[in-house]
């Protein structure tokens, strides 16, 4: 069951190769020409072209990153979710190296590329593909350095993502725990599913080789430990998944996350929980439909959590139809906008206390030719928001210790906020009923 | 820019109010403008022809004596072109002789040049060449030659150029040789490793005497970069040359680095040797043993996520000796279900997968299965196309445990922006989770999605709501509102697929849900699909005695009859006698009338054939004709499992591969068509041998178009059919092809799968094969298609065998064969 690729490509929309690196050589590197044809047969057939298929005993494994494709070939029956993955990794390397990967960064740095598919794999297995370790001996101007680059230590190392002997003047370590809630409503206002996925973001400005403490409220580990919580509630986190620097077997064992952190920016964990909490932001849509003239909409938002905070940025993006013409707006609060080319009407709110509720009414021309091969697209309405100072599952974080063998004193700090995931509420049926005033 | 549609003038721009619109000068033609008018169009750059006629013009011209200004090579290739007027002497074109000249000349002359940044940048530009595709292979011995440098930027480059044209230039390579081995010794780790890995993907026999001595220095590095390095080199040699790889011993230094001190290099050891092992003949280099075993588990905790993968994937070929044994391993493993990475986790899960069959403690099993839960929600969370992976994985999963995620249908519901590929692979799965529990919900959402505007998923939505209901008998009623519902749309393709569901739902319930009749045949003209039609004739054809207007319903169908594809026609003249035997009184004209239609005007042989059939037991034996054509359908069900055992096994033996994305087993896809094909027919013809070359073909045939469908099979759709009941009458049309829903085609026409064969085969007798076998289990379903030939040989006259099941069994089948069976198979 080997996994390997035999090579890969990217390439531009029109399938032209713009980088090639073949690491088998048991597959002409001509059969990249069928990749495209075979996508676009599969796309006419009018069934959506899986990122995945064979033809003719070759597998091509595809992504979409902007403009380009990066497709993987091979003949084996490889791990598809590896070599998935794996592309992705690529597309965020290349990424993180030249900010923006698109056909034109590929060209100017050609050489770099190579080097970088050269170092994160070999003979088609993946190697080293953490950027940072890479960028620290794969960089665009080697050559101007005096001394020769070495492979990092952490290259082999067991701690693999950190660097010996890094110095900060001031060390210090800042926790956000960002919360993302995934929320799907139907059109009848049943909640069909309500997620969040959270996740604890670091930024480590630590000396040496530290090892990290992190204490959570975490449920399952009050149990294991006997202890009751101090204070306050503790969670039960269903799904959690932590970056390839916490030790996963000790996190088993009793809860404890332990950790040697990379250095900069970086995920520490990620959590998933089901709740059963209310919607953050409910939005109700009312839209009556005078067909062949007008539309008009009465939408109403609520927030429904604690008054004490309050959510920025509340952007509430309900879909019109795409020939909708002269929109008039009237709103208790916050600006609204129409934006044709995505065919919506924004509705902007600066701030929006916890327990508030405003309402908003929009008014729209349609014209009285309707193209009847148009079905009927109904987006949902979605909603985007950022809740600072408060997470909707609770979670707390309850200390972080730092140790380092040189005993320096470190200052965590820690900052919550919740924001908006998948936040979809599905549109009502439009009703005819003429009960609402005009505008 | 818009034009006019009526007079084709270009439309101006003028501002009506607050609104912009575009006009046509000439007619009254307006345009408003309500949103932003992007239009996109690339340029194609202008193909500009070579002034001299290119390569071509140069074919097979002259030489002559001339000095090159540029290289003073002596000879050149010449020709004369007519330039200017006639009355004046033809111009003379001269092309240097030397090869090397010319395009790469400048190239070369930078390459020999004595300053460094100049050599480094013609590297450059020589690499930049090849990437766009340019041959600058005869430029080798001049780009080997700056390999000897101590910049590291550099060197890459001309390895990397060496790593193309060695295969081009296999002679030439041999200059690099000195270079690599001096290489292998630098101070530099670094340069050590680059060395061995580049030694190691020159694919040239000439090579490999030079690689051996090298890589074994390599392997004993006291830098672990190289080592790993190294270790991944010995499966390059391997892979070129197996024997000179087992003389030098590379293989026991690599099964000791299993137990290395450094995760990174076990990891790769790992992963070389697990690919040794696949080519290997004698199947010994890699046997993961108890000591094997534990250095795994050791270092899984501390290798790179793709080391992770390496080495859960190997162990995955352990075998315990015993429960306990499997349940440690099984401990051990769970933490890595955590990962961020979700190859790392369904690496993981599928060890426990496969260790699941050794644990004989059911508690412990449960509890696997609870923690598996929560990772496998969680994948939804990742970028599509790894979604995709895992839904198919997923859907496999649920196959084999289908207990594992009955509370998280929800999370499966399809979000607006979801690409349809994994809109597609979340309906499956829902349908898979549907339970008397959540039936509610999932029916409200699958509504819901009948609405939306994508046609092929609306489609399958519309699907998976007849399953829902076949599947729960509780909840058949509110299917059918739903479905009810949905007619009312009047959308079209939603009524089609909608009727051709409820005609799934009648074989199920027979008799449940005649009330609904009429406002299906109210739908009756909007029909334009032939299996819609076909569904809704059968429909009226089996309740003709309920409604009250049958003969007139089938009257208003025949008045097409002879435009009709093939499918509806068998449909209607089936319906066409039921209406009679039901009710004589009237519609003998009706009956008669399309009899002689179809025996005399219609050319396909299986239309004809079967008029002809109904025709003889009419005349001859009415009431035997009521037995046949009458009979008791058997009910459908639904099967939750679409493959077979053996493969299922397999399957999981490979999740989170290719082969668990297209359910299909490795063998199926790999190599090529003519392999599978091969030997699929070497399995047929052992299997019947009287039989060889008939089948041997069609299996060839049938083969060959249905291997591009998507991995989907419906064995078990098959199978479920009671093939033993006889049921000339009733058929429907197939899907042929297209990967139909589970469920839809429980029906599948029997008659269709027959004729098909017999007429691709004998041309003829069309009629065989109709309820004359029983296919008792899933080994036997290849048994199917030799006795599907075999009666369509029988006697035409013969009707004595109808309605009497005659037993036909055939020796089991290898399995190897199964994959193929599945091909065939999805072709109904």
């Amino acid at each position: 069951m080997a996994s390997a690729v035999s090579a890969i490509f990217i390439l531009d929309l029109k399938g032209k190769v713009l980088i090639s690196r073949n690491y088998r050589g048991d597959i002409p590197m001509s059969a990249v020409e069928k990749f495209l044809p075979l996508v676009l047969e599969a796309e006419e057939d009018s069934q959506a072209p899986a990122p995945c298929f064979t033809d003719d005993g070759i597998n091509y494994l595809y992504i979409r990153h902007n403009n380009l494709f990066l497709l993987a070939i091979t003949r084996k029956n490889s791990n598809a979710t590896t070599v998935m993955l794996f592309l992705h990794t690529i597309a965020e390397v290349l990424t993180e190296y030249f900010k923006e990967l698109e056909e034109e960064s590929i060209r100017d740095n050609f050489v770099i590329i190579y080097e970088l598919l050269d170092e994160m794999m070999d003979f088609g297995y993946p190697q080293t593909t953490e950027s940072k370790i890479l960028q620290e001996y794969i960089t665009q101007d080697a050559y101007k350095l005096e001394v020769q680059v070495r492979p990092p230590m952490a290259v082999t190392n067991a701690v693999s993502w950190r660097s010996e002997g890094i110095r900060y003047r001031k060390n210090e370590v800042f926790l956000d725990v960002v919360e993302s809630v995934n929320l799907l409503v139907n059109s009848n206002g049943n909640v069909l599913r309500s997620e969040i996925l959270g996740a604890i973001k670091m930024k480590v400005f630590l000396s040496g080789m530290p090892e990290l403490r992190l204490g959570l409220n975490d449920k399952v580990m009050f149990e294991s430990t006997g202890r009751a919580p101090t204070k306050g509630k503790s969670i039960e986190m269903e799904d959690v998944k932590f970056h390839q620097c916490v030790r996963l077997s000790k996190f088993e064992n009793d809860r404890t996350i332990s950790f040697i952190p990379p250095d900069g920016e970086f995920d520490l964990m990620t959590y998933r929980l089901n709740t059963q909490v209310k919607p953050l932001i409910w939005v109700e849509a009312l839209v009556e439909n005078y067909t062949g003239s007008r539309v008009e909409y009465l939408i109403r938002a609520k927030a429904q959590f604690k008054r004490r905070s309050s959510a920025n940025n509340v952007e509430i993006h309900i879909p019109v139809p795409d020939d909708a013409d002269t929109p008039k707006f009237r709103s208790g609060i916050g600006s609204v906008q129409y934006v044709p080319e995505k065919a919506c009407v924004i509705w902007k709110i600066k701030q929006f206390q916890g327990g508030k509720e405003f309402s908003m009414r929009a008014h729209f021309g349609l014209p009285s030719v309707k193209n009847l091969d148009d079905a009927d697209k109904r987006p949902p309405v979605s909603i985007k928001f950022e809740i600072p100072y408060f997470t909707t599952s609770g979670i707390q974080v309850r200390y972080l210790k730092i140790q380092e063998r040189s005993g320096y004193a470190a200052l965590p700090w820690v900052r919550y906020i919740t924001q908006n995931g998948d936040y979809q509420m599905r549109m009502p049926d439009s009703v005819k009923a003429s009960k609402m005033a005009p505008i | 820019m818009y034009f006019c549609p009526t007079c084709s003038n270009l439309l101006l721009v003028q501002s009506d109010g607050a609104q912009q619109q575009l006009y046509c000068q000439t007619c009254p033609y307006i345009y408003p403008v309500v949103k932003t008018i992007v239009q996109r169009k690339t340029l194609d750059r202008k193909q500009v022809d070579d002034v001299l006629g290119g390569d071509e013009a140069w074919a097979n011209v002259d030489k002559t004596d001339a000095s090159c200004p540029r290289c003073e090579h002596d000879r050149a290739y010449y020709m004369q072109i007519q330039t200017r007027s006639a009355d004046e002497p033809m111009t003379t074109f001269y092309k240097c002789c030397d090869i090397k000249c010319g395009e790469n000349a400048e190239l070369l002359v930078d390459l020999n040049s004595e300053y460094r940044d100049r050599r480094k940048d013609a590297v450059k530009r020589v690499i930049a060449n090849m990437t766009v595709g340019k041959d600058v292979s005869s430029l080798f011995p001049q780009v080997v030659k700056n390999m000897q440098t101590e910049d590291l930027e550099m060197k890459k480059l001309v390895y990397l150029y060496l790593m193309n044209y060695a295969k081009s230039n296999p002679d030439l390579v041999i200059l690099a040789v000195n270079t690599f081995v001096k290489d292998t010794d630098h101070v530099n780790p670094l340069m050590r490793a680059l060395a061995i890995r580049t030694m190691g993907c020159i694919r040239v026999d000439k090579i490999l005497d030079h690689l051996c001595e090298p890589l074994r220095k390599c392997l004993q590095d006291d830098d672990p970069y190289v080592r790993k390095t190294a270790a991944i080199c010995v499966a390059k040699l391997w892979d070129l040359d197996q024997e000179r790889a087992l003389e030098n011993g590379f293989v026991t230094i690599l099964q000791d680095l299993v137990s290395d001190s450094n995760p990174m290099v076990v990891a790769n050891a790992v992963t070389s040797l697990a690919e040794m092992q696949e080519s290997s003949v004698t199947k010994d280099v890699f046997v993961v043993n108890v000591a094997i075993m534990n250095k795994m588990l050791a270092a899984l905790n501390e290798c790179t996520e793709w080391g992770q993968i390496a080495i859960l994937t190997s162990l995955a070929d352990y075998k315990p000796l015993d429960s306990k044994e499997a349940e440690n391993i099984a401990e051990r493993v769970l933490p890595r279900l955590q990962h961020a990475n979700g190859s790392v986790v369904l690496s993981a899960i599928k060890v426990l997968m496969i260790f699941m069959r050794y644990i004989k403690n059911e508690e412990f099993i449960k509890g696997l299965i609870k923690k598996m839960s929560p990772p496998l929600v969680s994948l939804l969370s990742s970028a599509p196309e790894v979604q995709y992976v895992s839904l198919r994985n997923i859907n496999l999963i649920l196959q084999k445990r289908p207990d594992i995620l009955k509370n998280d249908v929800r999370v499966f519901f399809c979000k607006y922006n979801d690409p349809p590929y994994v809109k597609r692979e979340k309906l499956e799965i829902i349908i898979k989770l549907c339970s008397d529990k959540n039936i509610d919900q999932i029916l409200s959402e699958l509504k819901e999605y009948a609405s939306e505007v994508d046609v092929d998923f609306v489609r399958k939505a519309v699907r998976a709501i007849g399953q829902c209901a076949i599947k729960i008998d509780e909840a058949s009623e509110r299917c059918v509102n739903v479905l009810l519902d949905l007619i009312n749309t009047k959308v079209n393709y939603v009524v089609q697929e909608a009727i051709i569901v409820i005609k799934d739902i009648f074989r199920k319930y027979p008799k449940r849900y005649e009330a609904i009749i009429p406002t299906l045949c109210q739908n009756l003209d909007s029909l334009d699909e032939p299996e819609a039609r076909g569904s809704l004739i059968w429909i009226v054809g089996e309740y003709a005695e309920k409604i009250e207007n049958a003969d007139e319903l089938i009257e208003n169908f025949l008045e097409t009859f002879l435009e009709e594809n093939s499918q509806v026609q068998l449909q209607l003249i089936t319906a066409t006698v039921k209406l009679f035997l039901k009710k004589p009184s009237q519609s003998q004209e009706i009956v008669h009338r399309v009899l002689q239609t179809a025996t005399q005007e219609i050319d396909n042989p299986d239309t004809r054939d079967r008029a002809y059939i109904y025709w003889r037991l009419l005349s001859t034996d009415p009431q035997a004709a009521k037995a046949v054509v009458l009979s008791e359908k058997p009910p459908i069900t639904v099967v939750n499992s679409t493959i077979s055992p053996g493969l299922m096994d397999e399957l999981i033996n490979n999740i989170s591969t290719l082969a668990s994305v297209y359910h299909k087993p490795p063998t199926a896809f790999m190599g090529n068509k003519a392999f599978s094909a091969d030997a699929v027919k070497k399995a047929a013809a052992e299997d019947a041998k009287d039989q060889e070359q008939i089948i041997g073909d069609a299996v060839l045939e049938t083969g060959g178009t249905s291997s591009p469908a998507t991995p989907k099979n419906t064995v078990a759709d098959l199978l479920d059919l009671d093939f033993g009941s006889s049921e000339p009458a009733y058929s429907s049309p197939t899907m042929s092809g297209k990967p139909a829903a589970s469920g839809s085609n429980y029906n599948a026409d029997l008659f269709d799968m027959s004729s098909d064969m017999s007429s691709g085969m004998t041309g003829g007798g069309a009629f065989g094969g109709l309820g004359v076998m029983n296919v008792p289990s899933p080994q036997f379903n290849v048994s199917s298609q030799p006795a599907a030939s075999n009666t369509s040989n029988d006697p035409f006259g013969d009707l004595g065998g109808f309605g009497q099941p005659q037993q036909q069994q055939q020796q089991k089948p290898p399995t190897a064969q199964s994959s193929a069976v599945n091909d065939l198979l999805d072709l109904f």
